[in-house]
Protein backbone atom coordinates (compact mmCIF):
# COMPACT_ATOMS: atom_id res chain seq x y z
CA UNK A 1 0.00 0.00 0.00
CA UNK A 2 2.85 2.48 0.84
CA UNK A 3 5.15 1.78 -1.64
CA UNK A 4 3.77 3.79 -4.20
CA UNK A 5 6.37 6.82 -5.40
CA UNK A 6 4.30 10.18 -4.64
CA UNK A 7 5.00 13.27 -6.78
CA UNK A 8 3.64 16.92 -6.77
CA UNK A 9 0.91 17.80 -4.56
CA UNK A 10 -1.14 20.33 -5.30
CA UNK A 11 -3.29 21.85 -2.23
CA UNK A 12 -6.04 24.19 -2.15
CA UNK A 13 -8.13 25.84 0.71
CA UNK A 14 -12.11 25.47 1.13
CA UNK A 15 -13.62 28.07 2.32
CA UNK A 16 -17.26 28.54 0.63
CA UNK A 17 -19.33 27.25 -2.44
CA UNK A 18 -16.95 28.86 -4.96
CA UNK A 19 -14.29 26.79 -4.05
CA UNK A 20 -16.17 23.35 -4.45
CA UNK A 21 -16.14 24.17 -8.59
CA UNK A 22 -12.37 25.42 -8.17
CA UNK A 23 -11.37 22.19 -6.52
CA UNK A 24 -13.55 19.53 -9.47
CA UNK A 25 -11.90 21.76 -12.20
CA UNK A 26 -8.64 21.32 -10.57
CA UNK A 27 -9.16 17.84 -9.33
CA UNK A 28 -10.21 16.47 -13.38
CA UNK A 29 -7.09 19.15 -15.10
CA UNK A 30 -4.98 16.84 -12.95
CA UNK A 31 -6.74 13.65 -14.18
CA UNK A 32 -6.68 14.34 -17.80
CA UNK A 33 -3.11 15.30 -17.68
CA UNK A 34 -2.45 12.00 -15.79
CA UNK A 35 -3.66 10.17 -18.90
CA UNK A 36 -7.28 9.07 -17.12
CA UNK A 37 -10.18 8.86 -19.60
CA UNK A 38 -13.31 10.73 -20.04
CA UNK A 39 -15.36 8.77 -17.61
CA UNK A 40 -12.76 8.63 -14.77
CA UNK A 41 -12.21 12.08 -15.00
CA UNK A 42 -15.87 13.01 -14.51
CA UNK A 43 -16.01 10.24 -12.00
CA UNK A 44 -13.13 11.71 -10.32
CA UNK A 45 -14.78 15.18 -10.63
CA UNK A 46 -17.80 14.23 -9.14
CA UNK A 47 -16.23 12.71 -6.07
CA UNK A 48 -14.11 15.63 -5.21
CA UNK A 49 -17.52 17.54 -5.51
CA UNK A 50 -18.98 15.60 -2.88
CA UNK A 51 -16.11 15.45 -0.70
CA UNK A 52 -15.44 19.62 -1.07
CA UNK A 53 -19.37 20.18 -0.38
CA UNK A 54 -19.54 18.23 2.67
CA UNK A 55 -16.67 20.66 4.14
CA UNK A 56 -18.42 23.58 3.04
CA UNK A 57 -22.22 22.13 4.37
CA UNK A 58 -20.88 20.74 7.50
CA UNK A 59 -17.72 21.58 9.23
CA UNK A 60 -17.99 24.14 12.07
CA UNK A 61 -16.21 26.43 10.16
CA UNK A 62 -16.70 25.75 7.10
CA UNK A 63 -13.45 25.26 6.01
CA UNK A 64 -10.99 22.57 4.81
CA UNK A 65 -8.26 21.62 2.82
CA UNK A 66 -7.69 19.54 -0.15
CA UNK A 67 -4.58 17.89 -1.19
CA UNK A 68 -4.12 16.00 -5.03
CA UNK A 69 -0.86 13.92 -5.16
CA UNK A 70 0.01 12.03 -8.20
CA UNK A 71 0.81 8.43 -7.89
CA UNK A 72 2.90 5.56 -9.12
CA UNK A 73 2.51 2.05 -8.50
CA UNK A 74 5.79 -0.52 -8.23
CA UNK A 75 4.12 -1.33 -11.36
CA UNK A 76 3.99 1.99 -13.04
CA UNK A 77 0.42 2.22 -12.86
CA UNK A 78 -0.14 6.05 -12.85
CA UNK A 79 -2.65 6.72 -10.07
CA UNK A 80 -4.36 9.84 -8.25
CA UNK A 81 -5.07 10.41 -4.20
CA UNK A 82 -7.71 13.02 -3.24
CA UNK A 83 -7.35 14.34 0.76
CA UNK A 84 -10.27 16.16 2.04
CA UNK A 85 -9.57 17.16 5.35
CA UNK A 86 -11.71 19.56 7.90
CA UNK A 87 -11.81 20.65 11.45
CA UNK A 88 -15.55 19.61 11.83
CA UNK A 89 -18.21 17.87 13.88
CA UNK A 90 -16.49 14.25 12.59
CA UNK A 91 -18.95 11.42 11.84
CA UNK A 92 -19.40 9.29 15.18
CA UNK A 93 -20.20 6.36 13.42
CA UNK A 94 -18.11 6.22 9.87
CA UNK A 95 -19.41 2.66 9.40
CA UNK A 96 -23.06 4.24 9.56
CA UNK A 97 -22.31 7.14 7.31
CA UNK A 98 -20.71 4.48 4.48
CA UNK A 99 -24.53 2.79 4.36
CA UNK A 100 -26.98 3.66 1.70
CA UNK A 101 -29.80 6.63 2.78
CA UNK A 102 -27.65 7.61 6.01
CA UNK A 103 -27.01 11.40 6.31
CA UNK A 104 -26.40 13.47 9.33
CA UNK A 105 -27.84 16.69 7.09
CA UNK A 106 -29.79 18.28 4.47
CA UNK A 107 -28.79 16.01 1.82
CA UNK A 108 -29.52 12.92 0.27
CA UNK A 109 -27.10 10.50 2.51
CA UNK A 110 -25.41 8.94 -0.53
CA UNK A 111 -22.37 11.16 -0.44
CA UNK A 112 -19.59 9.15 1.17
CA UNK A 113 -21.26 5.23 -0.15
CA UNK A 114 -22.00 7.32 -3.49
CA UNK A 115 -18.21 8.59 -3.68
CA UNK A 116 -17.04 5.47 -2.70
CA UNK A 117 -18.43 3.96 -5.43
CA UNK A 118 -16.74 6.67 -7.76
CA UNK A 119 -13.25 5.41 -6.75
CA UNK A 120 -10.78 2.92 -6.52
CA UNK A 121 -10.16 3.29 -2.93
CA UNK A 122 -11.79 4.86 -0.06
CA UNK A 123 -10.37 5.42 4.07
CA UNK A 124 -12.16 7.82 5.98
CA UNK A 125 -10.78 8.85 9.26
CA UNK A 126 -12.77 10.67 11.63
CA UNK A 127 -12.38 12.24 15.33
CA UNK A 128 -15.71 13.20 16.81
CA UNK A 129 -14.97 17.20 17.74
CA UNK A 130 -11.66 17.06 15.46
CA UNK A 131 -12.45 16.70 12.49
CA UNK A 132 -12.57 14.13 8.93
CA UNK A 133 -10.03 12.94 6.76
CA UNK A 134 -11.31 11.33 3.61
CA UNK A 135 -8.55 9.70 1.12
CA UNK A 136 -9.55 8.98 -1.87
CA UNK A 137 -7.58 7.10 -4.65
CA UNK A 138 -7.94 6.03 -8.51
CA UNK A 139 -5.82 3.95 -10.52
CA UNK A 140 -5.67 4.50 -14.35
CA UNK A 141 -6.25 1.04 -16.30
CA UNK B 1 -25.05 37.06 -13.49
CA UNK B 2 -27.58 35.21 -15.49
CA UNK B 3 -25.94 31.32 -15.77
CA UNK B 4 -28.86 30.34 -17.45
CA UNK B 5 -30.69 32.36 -19.63
CA UNK B 6 -34.32 31.50 -19.89
CA UNK B 7 -36.27 31.84 -23.69
CA UNK B 8 -39.81 31.39 -24.62
CA UNK B 9 -40.68 29.68 -27.91
CA UNK B 10 -44.24 29.16 -28.50
CA UNK B 11 -45.69 27.23 -25.44
CA UNK B 12 -42.19 26.26 -24.32
CA UNK B 13 -39.39 27.19 -22.10
CA UNK B 14 -35.84 26.72 -23.21
CA UNK B 15 -33.14 26.93 -20.64
CA UNK B 16 -29.64 26.90 -21.85
CA UNK B 17 -26.90 25.67 -19.39
CA UNK B 18 -23.49 27.57 -20.53
CA UNK B 19 -20.73 26.67 -18.10
CA UNK B 20 -20.53 25.04 -15.17
CA UNK B 21 -22.66 25.45 -12.08
CA UNK B 22 -22.61 26.40 -8.78
CA UNK B 23 -24.47 25.26 -6.32
CA UNK B 24 -26.24 28.86 -5.94
CA UNK B 25 -26.94 28.58 -9.91
CA UNK B 26 -28.41 25.93 -9.68
CA UNK B 27 -30.90 26.76 -7.21
CA UNK B 28 -31.26 30.38 -8.83
CA UNK B 29 -32.67 28.23 -12.57
CA UNK B 30 -34.70 26.16 -9.64
CA UNK B 31 -36.53 29.50 -8.90
CA UNK B 32 -36.14 31.47 -12.48
CA UNK B 33 -38.21 27.96 -14.05
CA UNK B 34 -40.66 28.20 -11.48
CA UNK B 35 -41.05 31.96 -11.79
CA UNK B 36 -40.90 31.74 -15.89
CA UNK B 37 -43.64 29.14 -16.24
CA UNK B 38 -45.64 31.01 -13.78
CA UNK B 39 -45.38 34.40 -15.88
CA UNK B 40 -45.52 32.68 -19.13
CA UNK B 41 -48.18 29.68 -18.70
CA UNK B 42 -45.82 27.53 -20.98
CA UNK B 43 -46.58 24.07 -21.12
CA UNK B 44 -43.25 22.71 -21.40
CA UNK B 45 -39.43 23.44 -20.65
CA UNK B 46 -36.40 22.30 -22.51
CA UNK B 47 -33.10 21.60 -20.31
CA UNK B 48 -30.10 21.81 -22.18
CA UNK B 49 -27.27 20.18 -20.17
CA UNK B 50 -25.12 19.81 -23.44
CA UNK B 51 -22.22 21.80 -22.35
CA UNK B 52 -22.31 20.40 -18.39
CA UNK B 53 -19.20 18.53 -17.05
CA UNK B 54 -20.66 17.63 -14.48
CA UNK B 55 -23.66 16.51 -12.22
CA UNK B 56 -23.14 15.63 -8.62
CA UNK B 57 -25.66 14.65 -5.59
CA UNK B 58 -26.62 18.70 -5.82
CA UNK B 59 -27.12 19.38 -9.13
CA UNK B 60 -28.76 16.13 -9.75
CA UNK B 61 -31.45 16.54 -6.53
CA UNK B 62 -31.85 20.11 -8.03
CA UNK B 63 -32.90 18.81 -11.51
CA UNK B 64 -35.22 16.29 -10.24
CA UNK B 65 -37.07 19.15 -8.03
CA UNK B 66 -37.13 21.05 -11.28
CA UNK B 67 -38.78 18.11 -12.78
CA UNK B 68 -41.36 17.37 -9.85
CA UNK B 69 -42.14 21.02 -9.58
CA UNK B 70 -42.68 21.46 -13.31
CA UNK B 71 -45.22 19.45 -13.18
CA UNK B 72 -46.68 20.57 -10.41
CA UNK B 73 -47.17 23.75 -12.51
CA UNK B 74 -48.97 22.13 -14.87
CA UNK B 75 -46.16 21.61 -17.53
CA UNK B 76 -43.91 18.69 -18.40
CA UNK B 77 -39.86 18.93 -18.67
CA UNK B 78 -36.97 17.07 -20.78
CA UNK B 79 -33.55 17.43 -19.95
CA UNK B 80 -31.28 17.07 -22.96
CA UNK B 81 -27.63 16.50 -24.01
CA UNK B 82 -26.58 14.72 -20.86
CA UNK B 83 -22.97 14.26 -21.97
CA UNK B 84 -22.20 9.95 -21.78
CA UNK B 85 -19.45 10.33 -18.90
CA UNK B 86 -21.77 12.32 -16.85
CA UNK B 87 -24.70 9.70 -17.23
CA UNK B 88 -22.34 6.80 -15.95
CA UNK B 89 -21.14 9.02 -13.00
CA UNK B 90 -24.80 9.59 -12.19
CA UNK B 91 -26.03 6.33 -12.29
CA UNK B 92 -22.57 4.71 -10.27
CA UNK B 93 -23.11 7.62 -7.50
CA UNK B 94 -26.71 6.23 -7.08
CA UNK B 95 -28.80 9.06 -8.64
CA UNK B 96 -30.63 7.53 -11.87
CA UNK B 97 -32.81 10.41 -11.79
CA UNK B 98 -35.91 8.77 -12.12
CA UNK B 99 -38.62 11.61 -12.00
CA UNK B 100 -37.50 13.32 -15.04
CA UNK B 101 -37.54 12.74 -18.37
CA UNK B 102 -34.40 12.65 -20.98
CA UNK B 103 -34.02 13.00 -24.39
CA UNK B 104 -30.41 12.38 -26.73
CA UNK B 105 -30.82 16.14 -27.99
CA UNK B 106 -32.53 19.33 -28.04
CA UNK B 107 -34.65 17.86 -31.41
CA UNK B 108 -35.46 14.90 -29.87
CA UNK B 109 -36.56 16.72 -26.95
CA UNK B 110 -38.30 18.63 -28.53
CA UNK B 111 -40.57 16.00 -30.36
CA UNK B 112 -41.08 14.17 -26.36
CA UNK B 113 -42.15 17.53 -25.43
CA UNK B 114 -45.26 18.06 -27.93
CA UNK B 115 -45.65 14.25 -27.47
CA UNK B 116 -45.98 14.54 -23.49
CA UNK B 117 -47.83 18.11 -23.54
CA UNK B 118 -50.37 16.60 -26.25
CA UNK B 119 -50.91 13.90 -23.45
CA UNK B 120 -51.75 16.16 -21.16
CA UNK B 121 -54.27 18.06 -23.72
CA UNK B 122 -56.08 15.19 -24.24
CA UNK B 123 -55.55 13.63 -20.31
Amino acid sequence: MSAEARSPQHRLSIAGEDDIVLARQRARDLARRLGFGMIDQSRIATAVSELTRNVVRYATDKRGEVHLTELRSPDGTAGLEIVVADHGPGIPDVERAMQEGFTSGPGLGMGLPGTKRLMDEMDVDSVVGRGTIVTVRKWRR
Amino acid sequence: MARVPIIRVGDTLIATVLEDLHDRDALQLQEDIGAALERTDARGVLLDLTVVELIDSFLGRTLNDVAAGTRLLGAQAVIVGMQPAVAMTLVELGLELKGVRTALNAEKGMALLRRLIAGDETA
